[in-house]
């Protein structure tokens, strides 16, 4: 079986998989971090979303092998040092989150459109760009809120 | 009002697990030698089992064994049940067929559990499944509720013509009399579109069994854990309940679906021991989910509206088919009948209702609770005739209504419910300024300008909630009571735990129970902490549905704290020297009247747990209370809700232009939750009312619509943000006067959406889910009209 190495919130890791093992398999099951989650089977939910090498991805979609020597960043991964990133507090201040399942992949999700869209966003970019992220909890409402202050708050 | 007492915005105590990826849902969890399970489903939606061969599955790597039914059987673990009894009109018993946890016979939904591989690996206990070898003879099949009775197959040996039975309530008699003298009668043929859930964390288990002590335990995404221990202890026999422990940990959402007690749970514990105690684990793929998670709703429903010619409503006559699927589930039989039709009086004063309900079996997967379960069918029935009336008599909508509202209470309906308090007209007035309604023509016809269509519609939604008095839900044929328990645990430095059967899947509890501590007993909310899904450590509870954990779970609590309370008195009052009835307690502290003793609460509780200082022959030691709260009634949420939708004419594509809510849940403890709440429900109406239809192919009987793909979960693009308010009459029925907010979203919305968009279309009625291609297609014939 080949062994995988990449670099997971700042930690050098490497362990066996197999050819066709998921990077969210990988992450979930090799290395024990269960914060990035799995809601479906078709790439629809975007529980699953990390970053890989600064570009956010859903780990669902791309094979552990594929992500050798890359840079991850997990759910995890985000507090430095007991902080948490703002949008952690912008999520938690908004009451962004209820079931927290889709939550992480959320989070995740927002930071990439923040850095690839700037903090200011409005309402009908943030809920576009969130397409690819179900919440069957929140109605998006506060989502969207949260979003919107942790953007400004980056 | 303290900072984080009852009524403030405080925020969530359990969000910094979530946001830092440290929540534990049970997916989460591995337990040391953990093995999986991977179950084998039917492909046909009703055949003949002829055969199973597992032996080359049984040889793959990594497997540890291979089960079907007849080894359950052999083992005499019992089938699942539906735990409310409902009898037919002619007093027979509802037909329940039976329902094992795998396959015996026949298999009669794509999707049935035939048989489960366990092996060391997740992909090796799937690749195994696929070496299962199982002989079907097909039979003909049907998954179409209002074709079940005539159907060709037989779901069912016990239920001929598919029928499970056939309900009613109310005056048949009164309500033909009624209509007889109608000036006007409206009529709709409604469907109630069927749904899957899709709580975002699919279901999961792992079964332990321990060989060491006989006991197993069960890791369980369950909304009840003790109910599961219940069920799977009385009627699957598995194991005794004091060898049976249950754990719901985090759980991603339920909205029902996770009240049920399903097969593959049942199976992983079983299939534990079998494997010489190995933890079995199955986690449900989203496909998986899609097909043998329970759904909601499928009704199909003729309705008659009687009035008089002031617009005054007579009567009201429903006919309802409500599909059961292929099999009971736990609570499926009371979700089309006392869910229902006692719900079918709306906000309004009407003389005599007669309703009637087919419940009928179908080869598609079990049909449970889910959001609102039987109340949003209601609210669908009521407010589309409500609003077809008002139009067809030429009546402004707003004004129908209020001519029509009950306004003294207590109000007995003839539909069983007595409605206890409410203002309809108030929450109504404030929801007609907040939507400008007075501006709408105006906006309606800049909007054509446009070359929009602009459409409004109302819903004005009661609930029946706080589920339930036990006595009540008895006589009706409930199998279980349903009051709550409680146990306040104080500990000697004066911090608190509370213990409770509700089960919070993202409502807060965490944070609005403590609120209450708070509250009461003067500590801060981080000295507070809430245990809850566990039956190891609360003794037991009835879980988390139909809205109750306020105004069933909280007052359980708050009785517990009333004990609390006293028996510090008595404590205070020993270490102070005072007589019991002079020792008063306020803001955290004890004091004695007319004197400076003091006494803060946390002082007492070291008092309590030293006792040193009073007689524990008159006082016992310690301070823990539990309680138990049977409601006297049910709660009834109510309020209006608006929705302003924007048509695009050439593609269909139905815009919601504005919503505003004002709900009406009695006393609130946390308005910031509370939104959360209404926003999710708004969002799951809008969903079914919009995107979300489940379809079976009549022809294969196949899901068609068994992804994220097929299946059209509302997106953040596809809703706005929405405008709440409240208004407030307190429920009489508990001393914190709330009446729970849980669903009242999911009830109202569907309406309000079909209302808005029947308007801007100017037809009477459209099918859910309002694609844009239903909507293009109603409005194909106005167009050759105006060619
Ligand atoms: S798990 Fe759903 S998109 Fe990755
Ligand atoms: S918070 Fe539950 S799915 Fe988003």
């Amino acid at each position: 079986m080949p062994i995988v190495s990449m670099k997971v919130n700042g930690k050098e890791v490497s362990g066996e998989v197999e050819g066709r093992t998921l990077l969210v398999e990988f992450i979930r099951e090799g290395l024990g971090l269960t914060g990035t989650h799995v809601g479906c089977d078709t790439s629809q939910c975007g529980a699953c979303v990390v970053h890989v090498d600064g570009k956010a991805i859903k780990s669902c979609t791309a094979l552990a092998v594929a992500c050798e020597g890359a840079e991850v960043t997990t759910i995890e991964g985000l507090a430095k040092n007991g902080t948490l990133h703002p949008m952690q507090e912008a999520f938690r201040e908004n009451h962004g989150l209820q079931c927290g399942f889709c939550t992480p992949g959320m989070i995740m999700a927002a930071i990439d459109l923040v850095n690839r869209k700037g903090k200011k966003l409005d309402e009908a970019t943030v809920r576009h760009e969130l397409e690819g992220n179900i919440c069957r909890c929140t109605g998006y409402h506060n989502i969207v809120k949260a979003i919107q202050d942790g953007a400004s708050r980056m | 009002m303290s900072e984080t007492g009852i009524g403030a915005r405080v925020k969530r105590k359990e969000d910094h697990r979530f946001i830092t990826g440290k929540g534990r849902y049970t997916d989460d969890i591995n337990l040391k030698g953990q093995v999986y399970a991977y179950f084998v489903r039917s492909p046909h939606a009703h055949a003949e089992i002829k055969s199973i061969n597992t032996a080359k599955a049984a040889k793959a790597p990594g497997v540890l064994g291979v089960f079907k039914g007849e080894d359950v059987a052999e083992d005499k673990i019992g089938g699942l049940i539906c735990g409310w009894m409902i009898h037919s009109k002619d007093g027979s018993p509802m037909k329940a067929g039976p329902h094992p946890i795998l396959a015996v016979g026949k298999v009669r939904y794509v999707g049935d559990h035939v048989a489960v591989v366990v092996a060391e690996t997740r992909e090796q206990a799937k690749a195994a499944a696929a070496l299962v070898e199982v002989q079907y003879g097909v039979l003909p099949h049907n998954v179409d509720a209002a074709k079940a009775k005539s159907a060709k197959g037989q779901v069912h040996e016990v239920a001929p013509n598919n029928l499970v039975f056939n309900w009613s309530l109310g005056d048949e008699a009164a309500t033909d009399a009624a209509f007889k003298k109608a000036a006007h009668v409206t009529r709709l043929e409604i469907v109630n579109n069927r749904l899957i859930p899709n709580a975002m964390e699919p279901r999961a288990a792992i079964g332990s069994y321990d060989t060491g002590d006989d006991h197993y335990t069960l890791y369980t995404t369950s909304q009840n854990p003790h109910v599961a221990r219940l069920v799977i202890s009385a009627f699957h026999g598995l194991a005794p309940e004091h060898k049976l422990r249950v754990i719901a940990p985090d759980v991603g959402g339920g909205f029902g679906s996770k009240i049920f007690i399903y097969a593959e749970e049942v199976v992983c514990l079983w299939a534990s021991k079998r494997v010489g105690g190995r933890p079995v684990k199955w986690t449900a793929e989203r496909t998986e989910s899609f097909l043998a998670d329970a759904h909601g709703r499928d009704h199909v429903t003729h309705a008659e509206l009687a009035m008089d010619k002031d617009g005054k409503i007579l009567a009201m006559k429903v006919n309802t088919i409500a599909s059961m699927g292929a099999y009971l589930s736990t609570f499926a039989s009371c979700v089309p009948t006392y869910l229902y039709a006692t719900l079918l009086s709306g906000q309004y004063n009407i003389p005599s209702i007669y309703a009637e309900v087919d419940a009928v079996y179908t080869n598609t997967a079990p049909v449970d609770a889910y959001r609102g379960a039987g109340r949003p069918e209601a609210t669908y029935v009521v407010e589309r005739l409500v609003e077809t009336a008002a139009r067809e008599m030429r009546i402004d909508p707003a004004e129908f209504r209020r001519r029509n509202f009950i306004t003294s209470f207590p109000h007995q309906t003839p539909v069983i419910m007595c409605y206890d308090a409410g203002d309809y007209n108030a929450s109504l007035t404030k929801a007609l300024e907040l939507a400008d309604y007075k501006g709408f023509p105006a906006r309606k016809a800049e909007a054509a300008k446009r070359g929009k269509l602009r459409g409004i519609g109302f819903s004005n939604y009661i609930e029946a909630c706080g589920i339930a008095p036990s006595a009540a839900v008895g006589s009706l044929g409930a199998g279980v009571g349903l009051w709550e328990s409680a146990e306040v645990r104080v500990n000697p430095v004066g911090t608190v735990e509370i213990l409770t059967g509700s089960h919070s899947h993202g409502q807060g509890h965490e944070t609005t129970f403590a609120q209450l501590v708070s509250d009461r007993l003067g500590v801060s909310i981080d000295n507070v902490s809430i245990v809850h899904g566990d039956t190891d450590k609360v003794q037991f509870g009835m879980g988390t549905y139909g809205s109750r954990s306020g105004a069933v779970g909280m007052t359980a609590i708050a009785k517990a704290l009333d004990k609390i309370e006293a028996k510090a008195k008595k404590v205070a009052a020993h270490v102070m020297e005072a007589a019991e009835g002079d020792v008063e307690f306020k803001d955290g502290s004890f004091s004695v009247k007319g004197t400076d003793k003091k006494m803060a609460f946390g002082e007492v509780a070291l008092a309590a747990y030293v006792a040193h200082k009073f007689p524990t022959s008159e006082i016992e030691p310690g301070l823990k209370e539990s309680a138990f709260h049977d409601p006297t009634n049910f709660t009834f949420p109510a309020g209006c809700h608006i929705c302003e939708v924007e048509i695009d004419p050439d593609t269909g594509v139905t815009q919601i232009a504005n919503w505003v809510a004002v709900d009406d849940f009695g006393s609130v403890i946390n308005p910031m939750i509370v939104e959360g709440q209404v926003h999710g429900g708004i969002v799951q109406g809008v969903g079914q009312a919009l995107t979300e239809g489940c379809v079976y192919d009549s022809g294969s009987g196949q899901l068609l619509t068994g992804s994220y793909m097929d299946y059209c979960m509302p997106r953040a693009a596809d809703v706005p943000s929405f405008k709440l308010a409240f208004t407030e009459t307190k429920c009489p029925s508990n001393p914190l006067g709330m009446k729970g907010c849980g669903e009242a979203g999911a009830i109202a919305a569907p309406a309000a959406v079909i209302n808005a968009i029947t308007d801007a279309v100017g037809v009477k009625d459209l099918p859910m889910p309002a694609t844009s291609q239903v909507v293009w297609n109603a409005l194909q014939p106005m167009k050759k009209a105006a060619e």
